[in-house]
């Protein structure tokens, strides 16, 4: 039932960071990853997990819906321990075969490029479960708003996205039943090696291509229809406001990454 | 401004290619169209597929402009390009695919895009949402998304998205062709109400004649021409002439229609099985 | 018989918070040669239920017998069953694909491993019974109507020489003379090539014209399964659920209940002419 999937995991509950303002999360959470990367060492780790921890109680989302997008990044976590297990040159080597070396600088690199990338996800994803794609979208469009002097196209890409969100479950169910239909035909999409199943793919793509064409065109009279003609002189219902808990959201990230900076340096 | 559609002699043509590139033929979609639509009126335009109606339809949304004649949309012209928002503002326009015409992932928000675009102030805006969402019966449904409605409540969002713009006039292309029979009826059930109550003028195009049984005006259309013109009445009692048009009637129209073929001395001007049920009563007590 | 279901239950992401259930306790024999016609709201369960006609959908309960093979053994080659059991699905246009006509309507019979003389002759009798003649053969689907294209759709599914013929509101978007063609195409299959063909609508009018035997669905369950006849007569049951007879059955009922003598037995607006007209001349 494709149409009860809601897109990019948002994780409907009412919380205190599921009412803040998207843009305070969108800019907290790029702040945050940079003070990933400002720390490089176990204390600072540390303090970032009762952060993390923290915010993850705040947030009402059960704890393994964010260890869901670790899932997916398991393999290139794998590939970057490997990689600074082996190939980090030190003086404390613990063990070597012919060449290969394993130091305890390597496992020590390893662990904290590990533990980055998994606060990383972990961070994000706490951005995704609390804040709804549509949050996403207008958060996205009004900090891109400013930029628009120097030619970005905020109002576009933000209608992009927005298009984008209504019709993926849409282009979803129709892939599905287009599937269908072309397997009542006896097409098979299972089986054979790569290029036959590639070439099996054509009878679902080519009308899966034809049929969003001629959506984008139906809609497009629907927008111009009710006067859509681009983003000049537009409204928005929505209006994005700062409220208290923004200024304290603020406040708080600002806290965090001032005592990174110094368990950094000093 | 009484008259919000006038069209005098409407042509429309276009040439088909093949796929050289070279032209192939020319079409007449519209072949001198003389119309004219009052204020208030519940306007069904009828035809089968390829009669122009769709066509009519997006000219009078200035989708399409006239290669020949004009139409005026509440006296203004729809070839004049400065007119293009103001036309489309007093006549809005439903189509026939639900979907296809929703653009954003909440009811609310997709309805406030007509203003949006318009300039309209945001709590203006937020006022008119709710108002335009409730007149159309789908107030509990507001925050939803729209992939969990059915085909009818869809399409009353996008009435609702058109009201929200506060049109004169609504033209509904079609807006009950991919709908089942709850949504067909949702759908009329609502415009006739915004047409009684709201005073919207209503130019819904269709071709299942049971659609336009309680409409002011029915308007047969065939290969680009108006062929008819009238009360509901009058047109489907002419059961051959509609037949030959490749159009239906009422079951009770035809069923007097075949009645009168057998000999029976009954009026053709019935529409709905109630009129039937007391015309065949009357015969028999005078039987 | 050609279709048997005992017990069937279809549940939708079953374990998860988005579990529902389609079907409950379906119990169907379908014979050979039978024109059914299967009614329901959307929501009723007909799309579901026929999905299980071709093993598109495999029940999560009961057993299901198609031409003798039981849908759920695992030797029963599915593939089979999608030649025997062809199903048009709504809008079948949106499925074309190919650069022609013809080599969309050879898609089928393709997959089925046929000879090329054999896939040829397949392609050009489907077409002929669907009304397109040679003419059209090389021309792209895109080129065509929404009717033309639909009829290239329903002739790939053709093609295959299905036993057991499953259309999903065949009708659907079309206008009157559309509908007309493509139900009096169906109803010459039916007669011709005395297949079974199971028709899915919510026109009661179109269908109490064609079909043998009515299957009504109702919430995923059925609720009323026999002639069309006897199915309209419970004019009370199918309002509660949302659907009606044929108007002209109404207007007997109404007549009869105000003391005309009049058979209810009509089914189409000729027959109810004739009926009527005889009884108001016997009056005289």
């Amino acid at each position: 039932m494709f149409k009860d999937i809601t897109i990019g995991q948002y994780y409907p509950v009412d919380s205190w960071i599921h009412r803040l303002d998207p843009r305070v999360k969108i800019i907290s959470t790029f702040i945050f990853i940079i003070t990933l990367f400002i720390a490089n060492r176990y204390i600072g780790y540390g303090f970032t997990l009762f952060f993390l921890a923290y915010l993850i109680f705040l947030s009402k989302v059960p704890v393994k819906f964010m260890l869901k997008g670790l899932r997916a990044i398991f393999v290139i976590i794998l590939i970057t321990v490997a990689l600074n297990i082996f190939m980090t040159p030190g003086e404390n080597i613990l063990w070597s075969y012919k060449a290969i070396k394993i130091t305890g600088e390597g496992l020590y690199l390893a662990g904290l490029m590990a533990t980055r990338l998994i606060f990383l996800i972990i961070g994000s994803s706490i951005l995704t479960l609390t804040t709804s794609p549509i949050q996403l979208t207008d958060g996205i469009e009004n900090l891109l708003n400013p930029f628009k002097k120097i030619g970005v196209p905020a109002h576009e890409i933000a209608m992009m996205m927005t298009i984008a969100l209504r019709f993926i479950p849409i282009l979803l169910e129709e892939t599905d039943k287009i599937m269908k239909a072309q397997m009542a035909r006896g097409a098979d999409f299972e089986s054979g090696g790569i290029i036959k199943r590639a070439k099996s793919l054509i009878p679902l793509l080519v009308p899966l291509f034809i049929s969003a064409f001629r959506r984008a065109d139906e809609l497009a009279m629907a927008m111009e229809a009710r006067c859509y003609h681009g983003g000049e002189n537009r409204t928005r219902m929505k209006q994005l406001m700062i409220g208290k808990h923004d200024y304290i959201a603020m406040i708080g990230i600002t806290i965090f990454t001032i005592i990174m900076i110094c368990i950094r340096f000093i | 401004m009484n008259k919000i559609v006038t069209s005098k002699g409407l042509i429309y043509e276009y040439y088909t290619h093949n796929d050289k590139g070279e032209i192939e033929s020319k079409e007449t979609a519209l072949d001198d169209i003389n119309i004219e639509i009052t204020k208030g009126e519940f306007v069904v335009i009828l035809g089968h597929n390829g009669s122009g109606k769709s066509t009519f339809a997006k000219h009078m949304n200035a989708i399409l402009h006239p290669s020949g004649g004009t139409l005026l949309i509440k006296g203004m012209d729809t070839k004049d390009e400065d007119n293009l928002w103001n036309i489309r503002q007093s006549a809005g326009m439903v189509f026939q695919n639900p979907d296809n015409q929703i653009i954003a992932a909440v009811v609310e928000e997709d309805v406030a895009f007509g203003p949006e675009n318009l300039g309209v102030e945001p709590n203006e805006i937020r006022k008119r949402v709710e108002e335009s969402v409730d007149v159309v019966g789908m107030s509990e449904y507001i925050t939803h998304s729209p992939n969990l409605l059915s085909g009818g409540q869809k399409q009353r969002i996008a009435i609702a998205g058109v009201l929200a713009m506060k049109p004169e006039c609504i033209i509904l292309d079609e807006p009950t062709a991919m709908l089942d029979p709850i949504g067909r009826k949702e759908v009329l059930q609502t415009i006739h109400r915004l047409n009684k109550e709201e005073d919207i003028t209503i130019i819904h195009i269709t071709h299942y004649m049971e659609e336009a049984i309680k409409a002011n005006r029915v308007i047969v259309m065939d290969h680009g021409k108006v062929v008819m013109d009238g009360k509901p009445k009058e047109i489907f009692s002419q059961v051959e002439r509609l037949k030959e048009l490749g159009l239906d009637v009422p079951q009770a129209t035809e069923l007097a229609y075949h009645m009168k073929k057998q000999g029976i001395d009954i009026s053709t001007e019935i529409l709905t099985v109630k009129e039937m049920v007391d015309a065949i009563w009357q015969l028999h007590l005078k039987g | 018989m050609a279709i048997t279901f005992k017990g069937v239950n279809h549940i939708y992401s079953g374990g998860t918070p988005f579990e529902k259930t389609a079907l409950y306790g379906i119990n169907l024999h379908i014979e050979k040669g039978q024109f059914v016609g299967l009614i329901g709201h959307t929501g009723s369960g007909k799309s579901t239920l026929i999905q299980h006609f071709n093993g598109l959908l495999k029940p999560t309960d009961g057993e299901i017998t198609i031409l003798g093979k039981n849908i759920n053994d695992k030797d029963t080659s599915l593939k089979e069953i999608r030649q025997r059991v062809g199903l048009v699905f709504q809008y079948p246009e949106h499925q074309l694909f190919e650069m022609t006509i013809f080599k969309d309507v050879s898609f089928g019979p393709q997959n089925m491993g046929l000879s090329k003389e054999e896939i040829d002759k397949r392609v050009k009798e489907a077409l002929d019974i669907v009304g397109l003649d040679e003419s059209m053969y090389e021309k792209s689907p895109f080129e065509l109507s929404g009717g033309q294209k639909r009829r290239v759709a329903i002739a790939g599914v053709l093609a295959m020489k299905p036993e057991v013929l499953v259309l999903d509101e065949p009708t659907a978007g079309l206008d009157p003379k559309g509908r007309d063609e493509i139900l009096g195409q169906i109803q010459k299959l039916h007669k011709t090539l005395g297949i079974t063909v199971i028709l899915v609508s919510h026109s009661m009018e179109d269908i109490a014209k064609l079909v043998d035997r009515i299957i009504v669905m109702h919430r995923g369950k059925i609720a009323l399964d026999g002639s069309p006849k006897n199915v309209f007569e419970h004019v009370e049951e199918l309002e509660k659920m949302g659907l009606a007879a044929p108007k002209i059955m109404y207007i007997m009922k109404a007549l009869k209940s105000k003391g005309l003598k009049v058979s209810t037995d009509v089914l189409t607006v000729e027959e109810g002419a004739k009926e009527l007209a005889s009884l108001l001349k016997k009056q005289k």
